[in-house]
């Protein structure tokens, strides 16, 4: 099966070379062979690059330990979904999922692209031709091919490291893989718009789902990978600002602010230069958090093993950063703006501001990240740049990207009038101010906390008041009950009120990281039948009674259990199981250090966070941390809303006025001449 | 004395070992109940704690917590020293998440011994930065070259933000003569036109 794998590979690497010939030169002279040759070569490297993942999942699957990827990342007794995630555990294996999604995305971009679009194609078929082409490259060339084999054979593999096995390794890597990858089918149709010169909103339309899916998957993906942080211990929190997840954020926040300034182009067809700015500075930011991730330049707890793969990659980001650029840079007379600003106090302006945020926050995170370097260029002292330089960056930077979170919707769009804005800000300000008043007679006195739960009060309360207004307006005009019209109101905007679902997701996200300032945590030593006790913010006390440790074994691990009653105020909520886990192969061999496994008990308010830190003198006497982290619940279900509120806003379909309003400048909708 | 089991084996157990099993079974119950009477490790909180069967499963053995490990400003101090094992975390949190760590309980114990011979949180800071260089710190300190990490962002947006209000503003003059308060008739259009207007800004939400 690896002969099969090795000449998948080589034959989509001569199939893809070929692809993005046949695009360029064909859209070039406008050869309508040449262009079907590249469509239909995507289609043929993604069929060889599906061969190249089965064989792959195949000699995983069959423990062909002479595979060294095989024997690396698996082991016998390994349980069979992280089997089938060991395909993405590691640097080849990542490499070949990276380059047959994006031939898979590729794919259906060509399949899907509606008949208007079809000029672009050829281009489009190209750049995903040259991007997948140097990615199998990377894996034939840079000592990094999946299918490689030892000259010997091991009884058992080593194992997937025990952070890896947790259900996160099955969603979240692949999440973000497809967040990252999808973003190259916009950046494509940006070259083809620029190599055709046709700038105009209507390759906008073409690409905004795509961009929408790379952001949903993005979103989805950085939850689930906070949430994993969180329940895997050892990674710091649910978000420790280490340079790759720094890295999967910068591509995040760019996207987020595309979403906000097409919107600005859609309608009154300005912002053209920023945006396809935005979607070339994304697609480079995705490539810039692969080299960041595979590089080894900057010392993260999640990146892969230092190899050389990272100048594969810094030559591409540099390469395709520069022509990519200098192709803008020759289309920018073409891309003046169709109409004007009339008002700073505009929604306009406000997406202005709103992206300027955005790009600043994007900015500072990656200052931040590339800072050690540029100081050991500079000073030839490398710095670490840790969560208090981001947090005291950052968090200032993002409640005011809150503030605007609310203020942008409160801005009617072209000019709004003074007795318009006090209308409009009345009730939002209001409940802003209220909520602050009310922290802090509660005695509240944490500043950010404060600011981030008010503004959040503020933003939730600019939400209510347009769906609320929305709800009636459908009442009174089709005298709908009030639960119909809000219905209705969601399925026939699902864009304008999807993005509100979106905007309280985020709410919801800052009040719980909000909470995190009010964590409390102790450790202790305890003997069976010995208590700890620690008070929550909320003021009640909990008691966490040790019962005894256990050990026993399951599945491919030695387990040791330690079993904590738990009461609250007195009165018993239930128990606590954390664990050490020593993992093992099909031979009973150890294969890792023993791994610690926190016992979590989620509520509505709080997270009670137990961890077994070890035993005393081989005793049952045992180190234990107990944490109370206040919100925690709420990012995970804020993440959710998220994810539902961008599911809205794709969902295809929607009123006839919306989509007239999606298809093109929003002034057409009642000026076109039918 | 032979003893016909019920699937017609036969079990062969001679008095002797029948009897010596049975003994052996009664002492040992006793024993065991004994054991329990005189030693109650395990019931809550009386005693010394039993030993569990393999105690290299759980890992490193850990000595008990003392009260300068829940200290407040130790923790504090360990915030913001960077722990070298190369996790990328502050010495509390991987010494609180990453018991396989061997290098941030020793320089927990360094500080805990700098505290101990009356050093202020700075001076024990200052120490650390001596010994390992200033990447020992979480956050770069504000001086020299540093200071561009911490204002380079701020000056950026600020800077972006002046030039947008610049910019913004001068479009907005470019667009006022443009944009004149005109009827909306000179646009040229007819009344059937404007009703039709006036019905779709209806249908739109506000």
């Amino acid at each position: 099966m690896t002969v099969l794998g090795n000449l998948a590979l080589w034959l989509a690497l001569l199939v893809g070379v070929w692809g993005a010939l046949a695009g360029f030169v064909g859209r070039r002279q406008a050869r309508p062979d040449l262009a079907h040759s590249a469509r239909r070569a995507v289609f043929a490297m993604c069929g060889a690059l599906l061969v190249a993942v089965f064989a792959l999942e195949w000699a995983l699957f069959q423990h062909d330990f002479n595979v060294e990827y095989v024997a690396a990342y698996t082991s016998r007794n390994l349980p069979i979904f992280y089997t089938w995630s060991a395909l993405y555990a590691g640097q080849k294996g990542s490499l070949l999922f990276w380059a047959t999604v994006l031939s898979v995305f590729g794919s259906l971009a060509l399949v899907f692209t509606p008949r208007r679009h079809h000029e672009l194609l050829p281009t489009v078929a190209g750049v995903v031709a040259l991007v997948a082409s140097f990615f199998i490259s990377v894996m034939l060339f840079g000592h990094a091919n999946p299918f490689h084999r030892l000259p010997y054979t091991p009884l058992d593999g080593s194992g997937l490291n025990p952070q890896l096995q947790n259900p996160g390794m099955v969603f979240h890597p692949p999440m973000l893989y497809l967040g990252y990858i999808s973003i190259t089918i916009p950046f494509a149709f940006a070259i083809a718009a620029l190599l055709s010169k046709r700038v105009d909103a209507d390759w906008l339309v073409a690409i905004r789902k795509w961009t929408l899916l790379s952001w949903l998957f993005l979103s989805i993906g950085i939850c689930l990978g906070m949430w994993w942080a969180y329940v895997e211990l050892g990674w710091g929190g649910y978000w420790a600002w280490d340079p790759v997840e720094n890295a999967s954020l910068l591509p995040w926040l760019t996207m987020t602010a595309f979403l906000h300034s097409v919107m600005v182009q859609e309608k009154r067809g300005m912002l053209k230069k920023w945006n396809l700015a935005l979607i070339i500075g994304s697609w480079l930011l995705s490539i810039f958090g692969t080299f960041i991730t595979r590089s080894g330049v900057i010392s993260s707890v999640h990146s892969f093993t230092q190899s050389s793969v990272g100048y594969f990659f810094l030559a591409f980001l540099i390469a395709t950063g520069i022509a990519s650029f200098a192709l803008y840079a020759t289309r920018l007379p073409l891309m003046t703006a169709e109409t004007r600003l009339e008002s700073m106090v505009s929604r306009e302006a406000s997406f202005l501001f709103n992206n300027l945020l955005l790009i600043g926050i994007a900015f500072s995170v990656l200052w931040g990240t590339l800072f050690p370097i540029l100081s050991e260029l500079v000073q030839g002292t490398k710095v670490t740049v840790g969560p208090p330089f981001f947090n005291q960056v950052n968090v200032p930077l993002g409640l005011a990207l809150l503030a605007l979170t609310g203020i942008g919707p409160l801005i009617a769009w072209r000019r709004a009038s003074l007795p318009n804005l006090r209308r409009q800000f009345a009730v939002p300000a209001t409940a802003g101010g209220l909520t602050l008043l009310v922290l802090l007679v509660g005695g509240m006195r944490d500043f950010y906390a404060l600011m981030a739960i008010a503004l959040g009060g503020f933003v939730a309360a600019t939400i209510v008041q347009e769906f609320a207004r929305g709800a009636r307006a459908r009442h009174r005009q089709y005298d709908e009950a009030y639960p119909a019209a809000l219905g209705r109101l969601i399925a026939r905007n699902r864009r304008r009120y999807g993005g509100y679902i979106v905007h309280t997701g985020i709410v919801i996200l800052f009040v719980a990281f909000a909470g995190m300032a009010f964590k409390t945590e102790t450790e202790a030593t305890l003997r069976p039948g010995e208590s700890a006790s620690l008070r929550s913010p909320y003021g009640h006390t909990y008691t966490f009674t040790h019962l005894g440790i256990s050990q026993y074994d399951a599945l491919n691990r030695q387990i040791t259990a330690a079993t904590l009653e738990v009461r609250r105020n007195g009165k018993p909520i239930g128990y606590l199981t954390p664990e050490k886990r020593q993992h093992v192969d099909g031979l009973g061999r150890p294969t890792f250090q023993p791994s610690t496994e926190p016992a979590i008990r989620s509520m509505l308010r709080e997270d009670l966070y137990v961890v077994l830190g070890g035993i005393v003198d081989g005793t049952e006497q045992a180190v234990f941390r107990f944490t109370i982290n206040p919100l925690v619940w709420w990012v995970w279900y804020g993440g959710m809303i998220v994810a539902l509120g961008g599911l809205i806003v794709m969902w295809p379909g929607g009123a006839p006025a919306a989509r007239r309003a999606q298809a093109g400048y929003g002034v057409r909708l009642v000026g076109d001449d039918r | 004395m032979t003893v016909t089991r019920r699937h017609d084996a036969r079990l062969h157990v001679s008095r002797r070992d029948f009897l010596t099993l049975g003994a052996g079974s009664f002492l040992g119950v006793v024993a065991s109940w004994r054991l329990a009477a005189q030693q109650p490790d395990s019931l809550p909180g009386t005693g010394p704690a039993g030993r569990v069967s393999d105690p290299a499963r759980a890992g490193r053995p850990l000595p008990p917590v003392t009260a300068a490990d829940n200290d407040a400003a130790i923790q504090a101090i360990e915030k913001q020293i960077h722990c070298t094992c190369g996790c990328n975390l502050d010495v509390y949190t991987c010494r609180t998440t990453d018991f396989t760590c061997t290098v941030s309980p020793a320089m927990h114990q360094r500080v805990l011994a700098l505290a101990q011979q009356g050093q202020s949180g700075q001076q024990i800071i200052d120490q650390f930065v001596r010994d390992h260089g200033i990447a020992i710190l979480m956050a770069p300190p504000k001086r020299g070259f540093n200071l561009a990490g911490y204002f380079v962002p701020s000056l950026a947006i600020v800077v972006a933000a002046v030039a947008l209000t610049l910019v913004l503003r001068r479009w907005v003059r470019a667009a006022r003569p443009a944009a004149p308060a005109a009827p909306l008739g000179d646009a040229g259009a007819t009344p059937e036109e404007l009703a039709r207007l006036r019905r779709e800004l209806e249908r739109l939400p506000s």
